[in-house]
């Protein structure tokens, strides 16, 4: 048979219509053999009941309510308990050295007040603030450097303001180590676990492997049950945690009516946990 | 043309080509017959009383690799902790709280099949692995 132009463009026609109109047909079948499956109810994942949410947590600490470092060590143990933070400087561990100072992880401590305070430069300084230890913890900044120095996303800022770790894909490079102006963060040189007592270890939540950076992450797991950070339960009062954008919440109500500072607050980072002075 | 053909020290390169080929395949027929029995699972009495686990037995034995994963990226970073599987049942997407609760016996449990398929997942450097154990 002779092919003509007329002939291939009925061909062509033919052809696109059939391509066109099979779609529709096929997505019948397609919608056909799901129906089976549309039975059984699909997975689904969702937010806890109890859990607490915010725009942006934040801390009010409340200085002058603690005398002297025997106030802090019960929060500190506390926190550092329940996150199976190692303790390097047990001199009652076999592995105990002088060295392992080098080695130490801190998610909260206590630091004096030129250290946590560095830009004030005061000359004359108060005697009570002087002598005053000051209890520093990851500062969780509106606008965190760490995040931004962070190759893999392992460090992020998640919806309700916690900067958090996902030692899942922490590589350890320590970038955020070096972008963190208020050493918040810890890197693991070694295996942890040595240094954990097993007894006092809590097997809810996990420990942290040789080469990953930690740092406070506000009590996370916490707030997802409706709990308040083991910080603040274990503060007395002296810790206040709310939502920085809720003007009724508790935090909100102690800034309006006292005086706070803030951690490097020239800098620019937008720090959350506050200090009445 | 049929010179070309000729193979010099046949009988040498032949002998060679055939103990080269059992040494090749030396680890083939040496292991014939002897494969590993598929290893037998024991479930704690935890687990029995369950029965059924956040998925089917099936789905779990190919797919709990991908489950745990889908799970650690929606906690991890999306703070969603609760699964609410095919049956309508909750679960708080842990490994700690929720896998290992049933499943506390890791060497008879998770290691028997590890080891069968020589894989070695790491969950266990940072998840404690046994919160009964642990708490005695």
């Amino acid at each position: 048979m002779e092919n003509s132009r007329r002939r291939f463009l009925k061909i062509a026609g033919i052809s696109a219509l059939g391509v066109a109109g099979a779609k529709p047909v096929l997505d019948v079948f397609a919608s056909g053999d799901s129906h089976g499956e549309a039975a059984k109810a699909q997975p689904e994942i969702r937010k806890g009941e109890k859990a607490l949410t915010a725009k942006q947590w934040a801390m009010v600490i409340d200085t002058r309510k603690f005398k002297s470092g025997a106030d802090l060590e019960p929060i500190i143990e506390a926190c550092h308990k329940i996150h199976n933070v190692p303790d390097f400087m047990d001199k009652e561990n076999p592995e105990f050295k002088e060295d392992n100072r080098r080695h130490v992880i801190k998610w909260i401590w206590e630091e004096e007040y030129n250290h946590a305070f560095p830009t004030g430069g005061e000359p004359f300084l108060n005697e009570r603030i002087k002598h005053l230890p000051f209890l520093v913890l990851c500062n969780h900044c509106e606008d965190p450097p760490c995040v931004r120095a962070c190759p893999t996303k392992a460090t992020f800022k998640r919806e309700d303001g916690i900067v958090v770790m996902d030692f899942h894909r922490c590589i350890g490079c320590r970038f955020c180590m070096a972008a963190c102006p208020y050493g918040s963060r810890s890197f693991n040189f070694r295996d942890p676990r040595p240094f954990i007592k097993a007894e006092e270890r809590n097997p809810e939540f996990p420990t942290r492997m040789k080469g990953v950076v930690e740092k406070c992450n506000f009590c996370a797991e916490r707030l997802a049950v409706g709990q308040m950070p083991a910080c603040v339960e274990a503060s007395n009062g002296a810790i206040a945690f709310g939502d920085l954008y809720d003007p009724e919440s508790e935090v909100r109500k102690l800034l309006a009516s006292n005086f706070t500072i803030r951690r490097k607050d020239g800098l620019g980072t937008g720090p959350t946990v506050y200090y009445i002075v | 043309m049929a010179s070309n053909k000729q193979m010099y020290d046949k009988g040498k390169v032949v002998a060679g080509l055939v103990i080269f080929v059992i040494l090749i395949t030396f680890p083939f027929w040496y292991n014939l017959g002897k494969a590993a029995p598929a290893p037998e699972l024991k479930l704690t009495e935890k687990a029995k009383a369950e029965k059924t686990c956040v998925m089917s037995k099936e789905e779990m034995k190919a797919g709990h690799m991908q489950l745990l994963d889908i799970w650690r990226e929606r906690v991890v970073r999306n703070a969603d902790r609760t699964y609410v599987n095919e049956s309508g049942k909750e679960y708080s997407m842990s490994l700690s709280n929720t896998c290992l609760d049933c499943h506390s016996n890791k060497a008879e449990f998770c290691d028997k099949c590890h080891n069968y398929v020589s894989v070695a997942p790491y969950c266990w450097d940072c998840h404690i692995d046994n919160p009964k154990e642990a708490k005695k």
